[in-house]
């Protein structure tokens, strides 16, 4: 059985990794929970988020859930702030999509157009 | 939804709604009566009479953007549809509780599910909200405080990726400890 403690060897490994990082801002990953999404299946959407980030070892890219984003007919819904503050919405999201924004907008920093929340309302006219 | 743990991230969020920084979610089952008793309990800003009468309607919510809040009618009607029976009841200014009660056998209770992530990824979200577990089953029992384990982990956030796994597999030893065998989708 594992204990609390373990923590403890936790804090001690990533401590040096966490005082390295706090100089950069880092990109944050918010993904929408609210009855909507949590239907429209977040919760696999989030765990590919981030496992995929864990995989590849981007620990300065924060993953954390937020209310209702307000359109529901688009849920998952995916926010991604830029470190300059600039926001990418993606919607109608699922597990496969979400390895696809790591590996090209997080890490290449190329935005996955055809997932925005503009390319869903452009095809919808 | 098709998890328990579904239903209870969904009533959790409504606790962080509230501005609580505590929310314990108890789980027990008691074989006797057949029963699988769902707490959620909060510190929030509770709820008056007025607001407390309506919730369980879908065409009541608080929020500004829409006219429909179906989290509570959701976790009711899958509780009812399972032999069980759901209750909220809130005090203004101490905090609400959230009581769901399934028939543990009964052919349409969904499963657990991924419990350990939800408390984990709730963890994660709010490190300023105190989550708490307790899975308990006749003499056995585990329990789980994100408001300890963020004190054992100091200047390292909950969402940091070895402590979101760590705490994952802990949680999750922790439910097969308590329900394994006991709830049929969890092996013993």
């Amino acid at each position: 059985m594992k204990s609390l403690a373990e923590l403890e060897a936790i804090r001690k490994n990533t401590l040096d990794q966490i005082k390295m990082r706090q100089s950069k801002d880092g990109i944050r990953v918010v993904v929408g929970m609210a009855t909507c999404g949590i239907a429209a299946g977040a919760r696999p959407v989030m765990n590919a988020f981030v496992e995929e980030l864990g995989k590849r070892k981007l620990a300065d890219v924060s993953v954390t859930m937020t209310g209702c984003i307000g359109v529901c007919r688009l849920e998952p819904i995916v926010e991604v702030f830029n470190a300059d503050g600039s926001k990418v919405t993606y919607v109608k999201m699922d597990p496969d999509k979400a390895a696809r924004v790591v590996a090209e907008h997080i890490v290449n920093g190329r935005v996955c157009q055809d997932l925005t929340i503009g390319a869903a309302e452009a095809a919808d006219k | 939804m098709r998890e328990i743990a579904l239903h209870i991230l969904d009533i959790m969020q409504n606790s962080t709604a509230a501005q609580a920084n505590m929310i314990r979610v108890s789980i027990t089952a008691d074989p006797k009566a057949d029963t699988l008793t769902i707490t959620i309990e909060d510190n929030g800003c509770g709820m008056d009479s007025e607001l407390l009468a309506s919730v369980t309607d879908p065409f009541s919510t608080t929020r500004k953007t829409r006219r429909i809040g179906l989290g509570i009618p959701l976790m009711k009607a899958s509780c009812e549809r399972s032999g069980g029976s759901f209750e909220i009841t809130s005090q203004k200014s101490i905090g609400t509780t959230v009581t769901a009660v399934y028939e543990t056998d009964h052919i349409d209770r969904p499963v657990l599910g991924d419990l350990a992530g939800v408390i984990t990824d709730m963890a994660a979200s709010w490190p300023g909200v105190d989550i708490q577990l307790r899975l308990m089953y006749q003499a056995k029992q585990f329990e789980f405080s994100s408001g300890e384990a963020a004190r054992m982990l100091g200047e390292v956030p909950l969402s940091e990726y070895s402590v979101v796994k760590w705490l994952r597999e802990y949680i999750n030893e922790g439910i097969n400890e308590i329900f394994g065998g006991v709830l049929s989708e969890i092996l013993g």
